[in-house]
């Protein structure tokens, strides 16, 4: 068993969509919340498989896409500074700030190192003694226990000059705050497999028992999420609704202890900005008294300014599902992939984005 | 951006593991697991490996999948 073939079946794709459209008695809209849910899904052209009466709508599950913009600013300045080298993830240094990218920057001849993961960052600094590592830390819980890693691991080993600028997310508030929206109108969730690899299912329960919404943990290949579907609309016709968790092989109810209890160790709960939604209670972290000098922001001392969204960009709505990029005037003509305005064209993950390049109208 | 991949172990150290990535041998952080021996399949983010891959289970969801095949 290697984890991946054993998952893509397409005979019993085909059977599980022909039993979807024969089980669906309604219209129903369904949200992908995970980034990676919303590629896989356009990879394998599943939308057009779907029958014509399920919606899909993804949700604000790409963290580069709703990472602020100030957030972008703020690393736009310090890569300026001689003294900083700045180490991020390849998605980041697309995303568009007020005046530049980090791309434009690098070209420039800023240093800023692309890394594959945070603890990477720790060889950087012992080689450059002189320059404070500044690592931009954005993500979902899924990346949150691995950042948090690398700054308890910095403190352990007595690494000085490096520190993350954190922009951690955390999703099932932001989820909640989509729910009660009442312009939102969702029928079930497809929740982010790898968020729950490390928090488990508990933090999603909160969809069943308190807004009677059915909702499937399910994972990447294209009979999980078919399957995931196909038990979406089950529990939809039975109006029996829970969450079900279809990625066992990777999902336990409990998640990932220790990936929590370093999460735990380093971080405490906060408020977050998101780009498209603004800001949502309790959505995001903060380092803890213990570990600020790892804190980017403090430790040398950054003052952030936020800067609004361009006011025809519609991301806020394309996010809850209420509007289609096709009905945002800046679509493809001002906004396009090279020059993206907001969130959703930012990254491939983007709803924008997706219906530019797949042409989905 | 939360993509993770699953990998298979080969060689097991204190903190870390070589696991074979597509046929790559790949050096990744093990610290957020325990008990890793030879041979087990973990998922693998950022450089870390985040969790243990479950046969049992993945035989079990396969077999819920026939279930509905058989339906
Ligand atoms: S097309 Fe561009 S400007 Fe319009 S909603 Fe999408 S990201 Fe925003």
């Amino acid at each position: 068993m290697r984890y991946i073939k054993e998952f893509r079946n397409p005979k019993l794709a085909k059977k599980m969509l022909y039993s979807i459209s024969d089980k669906l008695e309604r219209d129903i809209s369904i949200m992908e919340v995970c980034g990676t849910h919303t590629m896989s899904i356009l990879k394998n052209g599943i939308r057009d498989l779907l029958p014509r009466n399920i919606n899909l709508i993804s949700g604000p599950g790409c963290p580069v896409c709703v990472t602020a913009q100030s957030y972008i600013d703020t690393a736009i300045e310090l890569c300026k500074r001689d003294d900083v080298i700045i180490t991020t993830f390849g998605d980041m240094i697309k995303v568009p700030g007020t005046y530049s990218s980090l791309k434009i920057e690098k070209a420039l001849g800023r240093d800023i190192r692309l890394v594959m993961s945070p603890l990477d960052c720790h060889e950087i600094a012992k080689q450059n003694p002189k320059k404070e590592v500044v690592f931009l830390g954005i993500g979902f819980e899924t990346t949150a226990p691995i950042i948090a890693l690398s700054i308890y691991k910095a403190k352990n080993e007595n690494i000085n000059n490096f520190s993350v600028l954190q922009s951690i997310k955390t999703m099932p508030n932001a989820i909640k705050k989509i729910v009660i929206d009442k312009q939102v109108n969702i029928d079930g969730f497809l929740c982010p497999g790898h968020v729950s690899a490390i928090v488990g299912v508990k933090p999603f329960e909160f969809l069943a028992k308190e807004y009677g919404l059915p909702a499937v943990i399910a994972g990447f290949e294209y009979c999980d999420i078919i399957s995931a579907i196909y038990f979406l609309v089950e529990m939809i016709n039975r109006e029996k609704y829970e969450v079900k968790n279809i990625y066992n092989r990777i999902v336990k109810y409990e998640g990932n202890k220790k990936a929590v209890s370093i999460i735990d160790e380093v971080f405490t709960n906060s408020d977050s900005i998101w780009r498209g939604l603004g800001n949502i209670k309790n959505t995001g972290v903060e380092l803890k008294e213990k570990y600020k000098i790892y804190d980017a922001k403090s430790k040398l001392n950054i003052k952030t300014v936020h800067n609004d969204i361009h006011k025809d960009c519609l991301c806020g709505q394309i996010l809850k599902g209420i509007k289609k990029p096709t009905q945002c005037k800046l679509f493809s003509k001002v906004c396009n992939p090279s020059n993206p305005i907001g969130a959703c064209m930012i990254s491939q993950e983007g709803t924008c984005n997706a219906y530019y390049n797949y042409g989905i109208r | 951006m939360c993509i993770a991949v699953p990998a298979e172990v080969i060689e097991v150290y204190e903190e870390e593991a070589f696991v074979n990535f597509g046929g790559v041998k790949t050096k990744v952080n093990t610290c957020l697991l325990d008990n890793l021996n030879i041979g087990d399949y973990v998922l693998i983010h950022v450089g870390c490996a985040i969790q243990k891959i479950d046969k049992k289970e993945a035989e079990h969801t396969l077999k819920l999948f026939e279930g509905i095949l058989k339906d």
